[in-house]
């Protein structure tokens, strides 16, 4: 569950808690196809993905970016996300162990909130970033 | 000859509106391994202070890709699916999405442009949602990339 940040006690820098995730599964993209509505072939059968260049299925970006949203709403609660945005840095294959981590860049108050700016990334086994994002939190 | 025909840009698709249920919010949880039941069950999310189970943030690409005309973006272009990588997602979110809503969905394209001499294509889409009552709660934009199966070739 996500505990209460404060505005006040944070700053630019500190460190968000690292969510670490299970190995990326053919079942897990399965589900993933029709949990999102992304019926794209090429996460789930391995012969249309070698048909265009692949040597295996891969995982949706949007997999990755849902493990991103998990990682804020752990944080803080739901409501209080203003934006999520990342851009697909690398693929993320079957197999992976997927890392979320993330930290404050910045603070500001505008409109009459306090928000709070994140940068946020997914890191693969091998260190390599698959995700870089960043999204930005109102807090009290 | 280009790959992808810039006059696409501005095209706006059909809108559309799909019904928000708690099974597929349960669906989308399983798969991404979500286990905060303000997702799943009713009475934890109003303790929490929602109106009845909300929406995890990514949960917008389900609603988005719920489009009865699913694939125009890959029709109007003329590619084929397995070209496409998925290059940047974005969301601005305005107020939460909640079970029962009825969200209507309007997409249109924002920006085509090439790099890399021609060999990958970058199509910026952004699609409003709104609720029932016309109050905006997810603005996404996407920027979908394609690969140029006759890059390279002579």
């Amino acid at each position: 569950m996500a505990t209460a940040q404060k505005y006040a006690d944070l700053k630019v820098g500190d460190k968000m808690p690292d969510l670490k995730l299970p190995p990326i599964s053919r079942h897990q993209l399965a589900l993933y196809c029709g949990g999102s509505g992304d019926h794209n072939p090429i996460h789930v059968d391995i012969d249309f993905a070698k048909k265009f260049g692949f040597k295996d299925v891969f995982a949706h970006g949007m997999l990755s970016m849902a493990f991103l949203g998990r990682h804020l709403t752990n944080w803080v609660p739901q409501s209080q996300v203003r934006k999520l945005g990342t851009r697909f840095t690398s693929i993320t294959w079957v197999g992976d162990v997927i890392t979320v981590s993330g930290k404050v860049t910045g603070k500001r108050e505008e409109g009459g909130q306090k928000l709070v700016d994140l940068e946020v990334r997914c890191t693969n086994q091998n260190g390599q970033d698959t995700l870089q994002g960043n999204a930005t939190v109102a807090l009290s | 000859m280009a790959l992808l025909d810039k006059k696409h840009i501005g095209h706006k698709f059909n809108a559309f509106t799909t019904t928000v249920e708690a099974g597929k919010i349960r669906l989308f949880c399983k798969a991404i391994g979500e286990e905060n039941p303000i997702y799943l069950d009713e009475a934890a999310a109003k303790a929490a202070g929602y109106r009845t189970i909300v929406a995890p943030p990514t949960f917008a690409t389900a609603v988005t890709n719920d489009d009865p005309e699913k694939g125009g973006l890959l029709r109007l272009l003329g590619v084929d699916i397995g070209l496409i990588l998925h290059g940047e997602q974005h969301y601005e979110y305005h107020a939460p999405i909640y079970v029962g809503d009825k969200l209507t969905c309007q997409q249109k394209v924002v920006d085509i442009y090439d790099k890399k001499g021609g060999a990958l294509w970058f199509v910026v889409s952004d699609t409003e949602v709104k609720d029932q009552s016309g109050k905006p709660v997810v603005t996404a934009r996407g920027i979908t990339v394609v690969r140029n199966p006759d890059a390279g070739k002579n």
